[in-house]
């Protein structure tokens, strides 16, 4: 039964709308993403991270640990050894470029567990105590505020001291020392948005408390945790690096970007390349997945997309 | 009144460039205002009424705007080729401008007698003179106790003081001509009156000019000599105001003028089916803040923001909730949603108590009963699309409908509210605020509920789009037998919509009754003021 009222008003229909259709299919996105050079960019290096991650230590391993005395702190780019010397050798004349593939694997592991970990049960412990208030709230702040203000690095040595040092136990304090950051975030995120008037709408429609959270609060909020979280994961990555100096992190010969940084500190006067390759790398992933996820912000965001999808984009 | 015009625009065209392509947002656009006149520019959202008047005031970007044709002229000089320091030494000392929002206008960290010195002190006035000069400011714009106000902040001022304070700093300098955007449209209607006839009364004892730029046909009736009607960037009508509201010559202004309640009269509403009430509200009140017991000499005092009101509605009526803001509307609203709990009182649906049910009794009760809110924008997730947010009630209430029957439902409300079905796959700022207000409409109707409870539903909206919703909205009532409650603070749009006024003022409902009682025979006090403030716009009410 259509209405016999004028299909919205003269001045309605000149109102056309603003953004191109939604690129819902996964080649509309990819396109988007190629129109973004920086975000290509990032993603491209990203992927090749991942490669390195799964098949480097099952290619590399070996290369990883050759030991070979004549190519001690060989300088990068000096042409001995063959391509895997291009980046040049640490202290006991291992291929850097071997050991930095390698050591991906690891990295990647305990940092992006550790985040999300963090991200997962310090994001549902944000969305309650944002949106329930009251003592609840109370409750998980006081204890945020706890873990926050206990140093991370004592926390850790405590732990991993009890505890066996292993990747497990090292992702398990690194995840608890980064939760009250997600926490507090999350909530303040929530405290926010559960006032405004739509939440209002689907409460006055009946809807129970988990809908309202993951369907309507958690899609606003999780640009913000997405942001976060790849900082976060920069951050994890050097305390972690810091957990290994102190030698109750990752013990060799397994090896970590952060190991590696740490390592090389001894040789900064003489050989800075030790130090400098797996700082790159750390400093390439972070740079990539922020540049990424501000980028995915903007896809997932109706009101933005247009942005992508018209030309001259930024 | 002196021949040569104070100010004088001249086919004038600027561009704004967007993502889309250039916007026209002024089209040869041309008007003048001399001194002691009052030229009101009157038009919609998006008709490009304020744009001349920001050209005036230098307060244009450009780039990225472009002024690509035209001049403004003041006493004789061209302001667009002007050099900066002149243009400096004309804007604020012999143009000065009051915006809509007096509080984002005003710096809330120093008090505002200084905030009105600080003006004269910036033109030289030295300290002790420029203070004396503020109160005396304060006490022209009938601010009480000017000397103690002067130290006062402005959040410690009211609505209608705070926008008197902004008069009062734009008056501080005895400007030549006066800009006023939208001055009232923020304010009650009570306190509209009051502030235009002080504008007009400090008109006619300086001689300035004065350009209103409003929405507003009341406001123009009040207080604008002479009208200039704006449309899509361009000047359609522009004459003698008497004459333009009564014998308007553009199709545009007709349409305008057609779009305010009661323009042509009011429909007899269709009488009520007589039968038990659907909804009673019985002594119900809420008080905010600490209870008198617990902190007995604290410095806060509990608000009561409902006290103690009565009705009840029968099915198929029409409750028409009218009240200035801090009435005590949006409370009653909030507790009849069952968003907030009433501190003391009954409220039955359908004979049932909202307040001791069980959660599964009340998410029964609230298929019955859905809303519409004021602001659009905000009430519609803005992540979900149309189809999403119209088939969020079914999907909350499970056994309603049939996940394979959504699409072709949502198609089906969508063309009952005057929206396309294509129009399902798109976000909700794709839309305009008059679209975005029926997909909420479409949203409410999903349940085939009983009573609709609209808070404000329109007053966000224009009004030849607030005509096209309220008209949407009797449909719906005729067509699907609903009632509705719906809280305005405009007294034609009740007058035109509802059955059964209720008057809020201060919590308490002072005054209820037909349509025609209120309206015609107000008994109390406050609803004759309401009344009277409103009759500006209302040229049939008594």
């Amino acid at each position: 039964m259509p209405s016999s009222i004028p299909a919205s008003g003269t001045a309605e229909m000149t109102a056309q709308p603003l953004s191109v259709r939604s690129p819902s299919t996964m080649s509309n996105s990819l396109a988007a993403l190629w129109r973004d050079k920086l975000a290509a960019l990032s993603a491209v290096i990203l992927l090749v991270v991942l490669g390195c991650a799964v098949l480097g230590p099952t290619l590399l391993a070996d290369e990883a640990r050759a030991m070979n005395l004549q190519a001690r702190n060989a300088a990068p780019f000096s042409g001995g050894g063959g391509w895997l010397f291009v980046l040049g050798a640490d202290a006991l004349g291992r291929s850097l470029l071997a050991r930095i593939i390698v050591a991906s694997q690891n990295t990647m592991v305990i940092a992006f567990s550790a985040v999300a970990c963090a991200l997962l049960i310090g994001g549902a412990l944000g969305l309650i105590a944002g949106y329930k208030g009251g003592w609840v709230s109370a409750v998980l702040l006081r204890l945020a505020d706890s873990i926050m203000s206990f140093p991370s690095m004592l926390l850790a040595v405590i732990v991993l001291f009890a505890l066996d040092p292993g990747i497990t136990n090292v992702i398990l304090v690194l995840a608890v020392s980064r939760i009250p950051v997600f926490l507090r975030t999350i909530r303040a995120e929530v405290l926010e948005i559960k006032e405004r008037l739509f939440v209002t709408a689907a409460r006055a429609m009946g809807a129970h408390t988990d809908r309202v959270l993951l369907r309507h609060i958690a899609p606003m909020v999780l640009p913000t945790a997405i942001n976060l979280a790849t900082l976060e994961v920069a951050f994890v990555m050097l305390v972690e690096a810091g957990l290994s100096f102190l030698g109750i992190g990752i013990q060799s010969p397994e090896v970590t970007w952060g190991l590696m940084v740490a390592d090389g500190r001894n040789y900064l006067g003489s050989a800075w390349w030790l130090a400098f390759w797996p700082g790159l790398a750390i400093m390439l992933v972070t740079i990539s997945l922020n540049l990424l996820s501000n980028w995915l912000r903007i896809l997932t965001d109706p009101v933005e997309r247009w942005r992508l999808v018209s030309k001259g984009a930024v | 009144m002196p021949d040569v015009p104070l100010l004088s625009v001249r086919n004038l065209s600027i561009q704004f460039p967007t993502p889309t392509g250039l916007v026209r947002a002024v089209e040869d656009v041309t008007w003048s205002v001399r001194a002691g006149e009052t030229l009101a520019i009157l038009g919609e959202s998006g008709s490009g009424k304020s744009v001349s008047a920001s050209a005036v005031m230098n307060l244009i970007d450009s780039p990225p705007a472009r002024i690509s044709r035209g001049e403004i002229l003041f006493n004789g000089i061209d302001l667009l080729k002007a050099s900066r320091r002149t243009r400096k030494a004309v804007n604020g000392k012999s143009i000065s401008m009051i915006f809509q929002d007096p509080l984002a206008a005003l710096n809330p960290v120093y008090p505002v007698g200084g905030q009105i010195a600080e003006t004269l002190r910036a033109h030289g006035v030295d300290r002790r003179t420029a203070h004396r000069r503020a109160v005396e400011l304060l006490a022209r714009v009938r601010i009480d106790d000017p000397e103690r106000r002067a130290r006062d902040y402005p959040h410690q001022f009211s609505g209608g003081q705070r926008q008197r304070i902004m008069i009062a700093s734009a008056i501080a300098l005895e400007p030549d001509l006066l800009i006023a955007d939208e001055p009232t449209s923020a304010l009650d209607v009570t306190v509209q009156a009051q502030v235009l006839d002080l504008l007009k009364s400090i008109q006619a004892e300086s001689g300035m000019g004065m350009v209103l730029i409003t929405h507003d046909l009341a406001v123009v009736e009040r207080i604008a000599d002479r009208v200039v009607v704006m449309q899509a960037g361009r000047v359609v009508e522009q004459g003698r105001a008497p004459e333009v509201l009564t014998d308007p010559q553009h199709a545009h202004t007709r349409q305008l003028l057609d779009a305010v309640p009661g323009r042509h009269g009011f429909p007899v509403p269709p009488a009520a089916k007589s039968g038990p009430p659907l909804l009673e509200v019985d002594h119900v009140t809420r008080v905010y803040g600490p209870l008198p017991s617990r902190f007995a000499t604290g410095a806060t005092r509990p608000v009561i923001a409902v006290d103690d009101v009565r009705f009840s509605m029968a099915s198929g009526e029409t409750l028409g909730i009218v009240g200035e803001s801090g009435s005590g509307k949006s409370t009653l609203v909030r507790m009849l949603l069952g968003l907030d709990r009433p501190t003391s009182g009954t409220i039955r649906f359908d004979g049932k108590d909202l307040l001791s049910m069980s959660p599964a009794e009340t998410f029964k009760v609230r298929r019955r009963m859905q809303f519409v809110f004021q602001d659009p924008t905000a009430s519609l997730n803005p992540r979900m699309t149309v189809q999403q947010i119209v088939s969020e009630p079914w999907a909350i209430h499970r056994d309603v409908l049939d996940p394979e029957q959504w699409r072709p439902r949502v198609s089906q409300l969508l063309a009952q509210v005057g929206l396309r079905p294509d129009h399902a796959d798109r976000y909700p700022h794709e839309f305009s605020a008059g679209q975005r207000q029926r997909i909420a409409i479409a949203r409410a109707l999903a349940l085939r509920p009983e009573v609709i409870v609209c808070d404000e539903a329109v007053s966000a909206l224009d009004v030849s789009i607030q005509a096209q919703v309220i008209a949407l909205l009797k449909e719906l009532r005729s067509e699907l037998g609903l009632s509705y409650v719906f809280v305005a603070h405009d007294l034609g749009l009740v007058r035109d919509f509802a059955t059964r006024v209720l008057v809020m003022y201060r919590g308490q409902v002072v005054e209820q009754g037909t349509v025609e009682e209120v309206y015609d025979r107000p008994r109390h006090e406050y609803t004759r003021r309401l009344l009277a403030a409103a009759a500006g716009g209302l040229p049939h009410a008594a």
